[in-house]
């Protein structure tokens, strides 16, 4: 059941309900998302919502509408991004990304040294000779030789690692596949159990984390190629 | 000639709005028009949805843009427009022009403008205060000044409608930040305007195209102004415009380019003549006022000339040819290039992907500008309608939807984004972005705070606006103080803190002690701007004093078509035409006659009018009868301008300049 947000029959706005995103769209907490019905939602949706729609309305009606549209659109935003959607119901399960990674800035800042980032094993002697590489590029740069060679097999790299970021994105969507049949089967009346959730979360939030440590070695090999 | 002639002439005239301006204006009385409004950094408009379409709102003088120029006269009165032109040469010190650049800053940001324009900050200026103008030896702040150019306008606005104008849209670059925003919505509260909404310029623009063609896709708007730049892609979907992307640069316009252009003559007259003008306001705006109009010429022509008288008595001559112009000119329109790679790149599309784009802004005119877009997007922009007016335009198309809609603007809304990231400064002087640029507004972000010691009461809470990732290279918005957290241990509190940006692109934070429930106290102190008792004290005319002014205009006008219809009658009793009324009907005249001068003696503009309509119908036979000689006298050879009965009033009259014949 979509929330109420505006009456059925006078059409004019209502509170907002303290819900969450899925249940704003009323949608099951799922993953696989159809995102052109999703966007017809949100125009739908903003029709009635909007304050520009409200602005002849009285001044409580317009306080929900600006409500109701910032809820609405903080929602949509949220949802219709693949990975801020996984974040988002990752966080209602309980997993605080955004805790982990604000601890560990904070821990940098106050120790003076670079934020420590968990390298994937998978990529542990491919991102060592990487950053190598960087490294001798940087020193190139600053004396002005830099080597074409070098900046060609960088180049290289890079167009492997964004490869990489991609198949992830593919990866995550597998994830997907496996949580939504969990909910489905929750939803048809099976059991399921909390050790099984507590994995499924832990496989989505390593594959964020690995895709998430790419694009940031992604970047810094874009800053260096660029400067 | 005045259009309101006796009796069915005024009808029989079919040109211009005056003649329809009373049916209009009594029908529309009773609602309230909201208007639409460009302040611009050159020029400001001002627009209203006239049945299915938008239309410009022409001034006193006739013309539809009011130069955004503000001047203290003799009498430190101001001026405003056309008008505070001559000023800006003749006494440079009491007159102000592109003070859009200083809305919403502070000192320190202003210093690089200072250096190209004559602003002239007033003395006693204190850190942390908002900027004050000189004019003559009065000071105004920026939003004050705006708000003499919004007057002007709502003035406009209220002579063209008959009725007072208290609503309005006003538009604002779409990378203007969150004190910039502030500032223009203050300026439009100290013109005794209640601004509804502040809308994006490109998107403004866009509704303007969008209206007429009604077609979904790509589109992106290029802005090039007189002082900002734009770029907005937006996508539109059966009358939903959605803003995917925006960038730009709120200092970037034709000024710049005319300041190249002064300061080139400057250097030459320096080094030719020996001759150090840069201090010389007349000298400078003289140099000035022939720049703009090469530049101008030089979009339409291959080669211009200046010349300029100069103190000394000779003349600055040069030619500049359209070649040299695009020469100089290209570091500063190239300075668009990087804003609109970011949109694209923000929006995530291609350039191939953009299905129009539209060109907003007079610098637009510029060739070598349409050729940068061109390459830019790959393909020929738009250019139907008028880059200087297509934003007033626009936001009237908004007004119109604010105001309940028409057919016209069924189904059509916007969502239009934030520009720029709203962050909060963290330990290490950091940004924590909450809110991402190129968010759909409103947008909200919610934080969670708690104490560092024992029994701490309040929490400072530092807000920035900008992409930077430290919080000294972003925007200082404001400084917020939670005060009155209950007593609790070290970390017990656990402050729920919400921020919301509205639809006008303006932030509210809101903030509530989670454990207590009690909502906390903010303090906020802006980092520029103006308090609310500072607008409360600026406004220029109190509503009940707005309704007054009004009321004293009308009567004025009223008054003078008094004298406009009553010399017209004259004129009447002594033409071949009044012997052919019956003695009833002259009766009846003479009555109405006297009744209007009765009433014209005095205040009740509306009974004036009344009288005044009566007159004007009880004459309508008199009007026949005078046009039948008329063509008659035509066909004699005499043309009708020529004939009596065409002459109008020699009253002065505030409506007689507007005359459409």
């Amino acid at each position: 059941m979509r929330a109420v947000h505006f009456c059925e029959a006078c059409g004019k706005v209502q509170p907002p309900a303290p819900v969450d995103y899925f249940t704003f769209f009323a949608l099951p907490r799922k993953l696989n998302l159809d995102v052109p019905s999703l966007e017809k939602d949100f125009y739908e949706l903003s029709r009635k919502l909007h304050p520009d729609l409200n602005a002849r309305a009285g001044s409580k009606e317009q306080e929900w509408s600006l409500q109701q549209s910032s809820l609405l659109n903080d929602a949509y935003r949220t949802l219709k991004d693949p990975i801020k959607r996984t974040q988002y119901l990752l966080r209602l399960e309980g997993v605080e990304l955004e805790e982990q990674s604000k601890t560990a800035t904070e821990q940098a800042r106050s120790s003076g040294e670079i934020k420590k980032q968990i390298v994937p094993p998978d990529l542990l002697e491919e991102v060592f000779e990487l950053n190598m590489q960087l490294e001798e590029l940087r020193m190139q740069k600053k004396t002005g030789e830099d080597d074409p060679a070098l900046i060609e097999e960088i180049g290289r790299q890079k167009l492997e690692l964004e490869e990489k970021h991609e198949a992830l994105l593919h990866e995550l969507e597998n994830r997907w596949k496996v949580w939504d049949g969990m909910i489905q089967r929750e939803h048809n009346g099976q059991p399921v159990s909390e050790e099984e959730r507590r994995q499924e979360r832990d496989k989505m939030v390593d594959v964020l984390n690995r895709r998430n440590y790419i694009r940031n070695l992604v970047r810094d090999v874009s800053e260096v190629l660029e400067n | 000639m005045s259009n309101r002639v006796i009796g069915r002439l005024s009808n029989l005239k079919t040109s211009g709005f005056q003649s329809q301006n009373y049916p209009i204006a009594k029908s529309q009385m009773a609602t309230d028009r909201i208007v639409g409004i460009d302040l611009g950094t050159t020029n400001s408009l001002v627009a209203f949805m006239q049945g299915e379409s938008p239309v410009v709102i022409p001034g006193e003088d006739g013309l539809n843009l009011v130069p955004s120029v503000v001047a203290l006269d003799e009498n430190n009165q101001p001026v405003i427009g056309n008008a505070a032109r001559k000023y800006l040469t003749e006494t440079p010190e009491r007159a102000v022009y592109s003070i859009k650049r200083l809305m919403g800053r502070g000192v320190d940001d202003v210093q690089q403008e200072l250096k190209f324009f004559p602003f002239r900050l007033a003395e006693d200026l204190q850190a942390g205060e908002v900027l004050r103008i000189k004019l003559g030896e009065k000071t105004f702040t920026p939003p004050e000044i705006s708000a003499l150019i919004l007057r002007q306008l709502k003035r406009n606005a209220e002579r063209f409608f008959g009725a007072p104008v208290t609503k309005a849209v006003i538009t604002v670059p779409a990378y203007f930040n969150d004190a910039q925003r502030q500032a223009t919505k203050d300026a439009g509260r100290i013109a005794g305007l209640d601004v509804l909404r502040l809308v994006n310029e490109p998107t403004a623009a866009s509704l303007a195209y969008g209206l007429d063609k009604k077609q979904n896709g790509i589109v992106a708007v290029y802005d090039l102004g007189g002082g900002t730049f734009d770029i907005s892609i937006l996508k539109l979907h059966d009358g939903i415009f959605e803003v995917i992307a925006t960038n730009g640069d709120t200092h970037l316009g034709g000024d710049d380019i005319d300041n190249l252009l002064i300061t080139i003559a400057l250097d030459d007259i320096a080094g030719d003549l020996d001759l150090d003008l840069r201090r010389d306001g007349e000298a400078v705006q003289a140099i000035r006022k022939a720049v703009i109009e090469a530049k101008i010429a030089l979009s339409s022509q291959s080669s211009v000339k200046l010349d300029v008288e100069l103190p000394n008595g000779k003349r600055y001559l040069r030619e500049i040819t359209r070649e040299q112009f695009e020469q100089l000119i290209q570091p500063v329109i190239d300075r668009t290039v990087g804003p609109c790679k970011q949109a694209l790149k923000d929006a995530g599309l291609k350039p191939e992907q953009i299905d129009e784009v539209v060109l907003v802004g007079g610098s637009t005119r510029i060739p070598k500008v349409r050729a940068l877009v061109k390459e830019l997007f790959r393909r020929e922009p738009h250019t139907d309608l008028n880059p200087d007016e297509v934003v007033a335009l626009g936001a009237a198309v908004q007004a119109n939807i604010l105001g309940g809609g028409s057919e016209a603007t069924e189904n059509m809304l916007l969502l239009d984004v934030t520009p720029l990231s709203l962050g909060i400064e963290v330990a290490g002087g950091v940004t924590d972005k909450i809110i991402l640029r190129n968010s759909t507004i409103p947008a909200s972000a919610t934080q969670f705070y708690t104490t560092q010691i024992d029994g701490q009461a309040n929490v400072a809470i530092h807000v920035l606006q900008g992409e930077r990732e430290l919080a000294k290279d972003c925007r200082s918005l404001a400084r917020f103080d939670l005060k009155g957290i209950p007593a609790m241990a070290a970390g017990m509190a656990r402050i729920e803190v919400k921020f919301l940006i509205d639809a006008n692109g303006i932030l509210s934070v809101s903030a509530r002690e989670q454990r207590s429930g009690k909502e906390s106290e903010i303090q906020v102190q802006p980092s520029y701007g103006l308090t609310d008792e500072q607008v409360e004290g600026m406004i220029l005319d109190s509503f009940d004093s707005a309704e007054e002014d009004f009321r004293q205009r009308q009567l004025i006008e009223a008054r003078n078509e008094t004298a406009t219809i009553l010399a017209a009658l004259e004129k009447g009793k002594k033409s071949p035409a009044w012997g052919h009324l019956t003695t009833d009907e002259k009766k009846k005249i003479a009555k109405m006659e006297k009744a209007l001068i009765a009433v014209n003696a005095e205040d009740d503009y509306q009974a004036i009018r009344k009288a005044i309509d009566a007159l004007n119908q009880g004459t309508t036979r008199l009007a026949e009868l005078m046009m039948d000689s008329a063509v008659s006298t035509a066909l004699k050879g005499k043309t009708m301008d020529e004939a009596d009965m065409g002459e109008g009033p020699t009253a002065p009259h505030p409506m007689a300049k507007a005359d459409f014949e």
